[in-house]
């Protein structure tokens, strides 16, 4: 297996794995049918519009794991603004790369980022910030 | 860590013996089998003796056997050969190995009419479905005795001998291929009981070398080359024996024939039943394939809630080797067209592992893998959305 170091590292010991009791956002992305599905939750700090925690459970190739690990790695802390500034390359970068026919896997895991922020920004009746630029 | 191998039916570990018996065709030995000098005369002997023990072994005649470089050239040779001229039916089954499947869609492309048969839930084909799609044009059958993937063996002895029947009533005779590398280790390999024209085996499955295979071809058969060049293999198959090859191959064949055969393949099927049992305890773990009709050193397990790849690498990183029918570990973005050509719902055949045993194996490395199994198996499902 072409893997790094790096990939097998997360796919071993992922970071922030699991489910957050009362999240603000749950996103899931891929299909059984191709065989990845991703999923992760969000609690946001409303006076700051942060991402307070982050997790994701993802079943999946090792490649998927890996991305969901280091997507949920570098998106927490970030504000929702900053969040959704982050892209595949980013996710191949911190993963010291990814076969070819794996980097559908780091799309999928900014696909469920970006999913999960999204929703929580349309979602009516709470008190947020909503001077946000949602473009990505 | 002790390294577990559990994919031999991708390839094998040379046997000793075979390795030995190699070493003086690639350095004492090592003339061109064409030449006429005694250099020449020394490796002919050795590729006419091996030619004479596969030849026992599949109890035809010597000049009936075709060395190629292996089951996919054999494969190719054969369908190709056969369907030169790109007309009349090619009958063939959905589960193929890709090197027969491949060869026939190309085909199908180039004109040729072809039934891809799909084999029932087990894994097993029904030969009447075969017998059915039988045309005015058919040529060639060409039915894999035993399923890379899931081990299933399929009847061609039954098929060979229905064929035969029909063929005495016809004009346009049926010619009858079995693509038998996986099978040739396990079960009865003589061409006289299973009524084919054609039928392929390869050496790096037998614990013989890579890059040499064999097809046993019918005399008086006609077959168009897809190589041209020198008189060996009577033209079929022209260019420079490769002696050292070969030489393993007559080796590793004869050990198929040796007493402590029937011992080994026991042992194998002892330790398939094992994991087998212990795997079914598992939650949400099934058995692909039929549980009768298959190899005594397949086992094809299904998953519910994992793909087959991080499986495949928690146990690569934990010391063990297996194989997946997943799409991830393929490169390619459809699961097994094995799983699913049997029905296998594609979120299902993701799931899959594969794990083919060896000469090799033992009892120890069977318990350690399921341990580690049970554990991989946990973990993962601990990591997924689905509980």
């Amino acid at each position: 297996m072409l893997y790094s170091k790096i990939v097998l590292d997360h796919f071993q010991n992922p970071r922030n794995q699991g489910k957050i009791a009362n999240p603000d956002a749950i996103s899931q992305v891929g299909n059984p049918v191709c065989g990845d599905i991703m999923k992760i939750y969000l609690k946001i700090n409303k006076k700051n519009n942060k991402i307070e925690d982050i997790k994701f459970e993802t079943l999946g190739c090792g490649a998927a794991i890996a991305c969901s690990s280091v997507v949920t790695q570098a998106a927490k802390g970030k504000t929702l603004t900053n969040a959704l500034k982050l892209d595949k390359n980013i996710i191949l970068k911190k993963l010291g790369g990814l076969p070819a026919q794996k980097v559908h896997c780091s799309m999928l895991s900014i696909e469920a980022l970006h999913k999960a922020i999204n929703d929580y920004l349309k979602k009516p009746n709470e008190k947020k910030n909503r001077k946000i630029n949602t473009k990505n | 860590m002790k390294r577990i191998y559990f994919d031999n039916a991708a390839t094998t570990k040379i046997d000793e013996s075979v390795m030995k018996a190699m070493i003086p065709y690639f350095n004492l030995e090592f003339g061109n089998a064409s030449s006429i000098h005694e250099f020449g005369q020394k490796a002919e002997a050795g590729v006419l003796n091996a030619k004479y023990i596969i030849s026992k072994f599949l109890n035809c005649k010597p000049n009936e056997i075709i060395f190629t470089s292996g089951a996919t050239e054999s494969n190719n040779t054969i369908l190709q050969g056969v369907f030169s001229d790109f007309k009349g039916h090619l009958i063939t089954t959905m589960f193929e190995h890709p090197c027969v499947l491949e060869t026939a869609k190309y085909l199908l492309r180039r004109g040729v009419d072809v039934t891809f048969i799909a084999p029932e839930k087990n894994g097993v084909i029904d030969p009447q479905k075969i017998f059915r799609a039988i045309k005015e044009d058919t040529r060639l059958v060409s039915i894999m005795y035993a399923n890379n993937e899931v081990g299933t063996v399929s009847n061609i002895a039954h098929i060979g001998k229905k064929i035969e029947e029909l063929n005495q009533k016809r004009i346009n005779k049926i010619l009858f291929h079995t693509d038998a590398v996986q099978a040739c280790y396990f079960r009865d390999m003589d061409v006289k009981k299973l009524r084919t024209d054609f039928v392929s085996i390869s050496s790096h499955k037998i614990y013989g070398p890579k890059g040499i295979g064999a097809f046993f071809m019918r005399e008086h058969t006609k077959l168009s080359p897809l190589m041209y060049g020198g008189h060996q293999e009577y033209g079929i198959r022209p260019g420079t024996y490769n002696v050292p090859a070969i030489i393993g191959f007559g080796k590793a064949i004869q050990l198929i024939s040796s007493k402590n055969h029937k011992k080994t393949i026991e042992k194998m099927k002892k330790i398939r039943d094992f994991i087998i049992k212990e795997s079914l305890k598992i939650k949400g773990v099934f058995l692909n394939g039929d549980r009768e009709q298959r190899l005594e050193n397949n086992i094809n397990l299904l998953f519910e809630n994992i793909e087959g790849e991080s499986l495949l690498l928690k146990l690569d990183l934990e010391g063990i080797a297996c194989s997946t029918g997943s799409a991830c570990a393929s490169g390619s973005l459809s699961a097994s067209h094995v799983l699913l050509s049997m029905g296998i719902k594609p979120e299902n055949a993701h799931g899959s592992l594969r794990i083919s045993l060896g000469k090799y194996n033992t009892m120890e490395e069977a318990e350690r893998f399921i341990i580690t199994l049970k554990k991989s198996v946990g973990q993962l499902r601990e990591f997924s959305p689905f509980k």
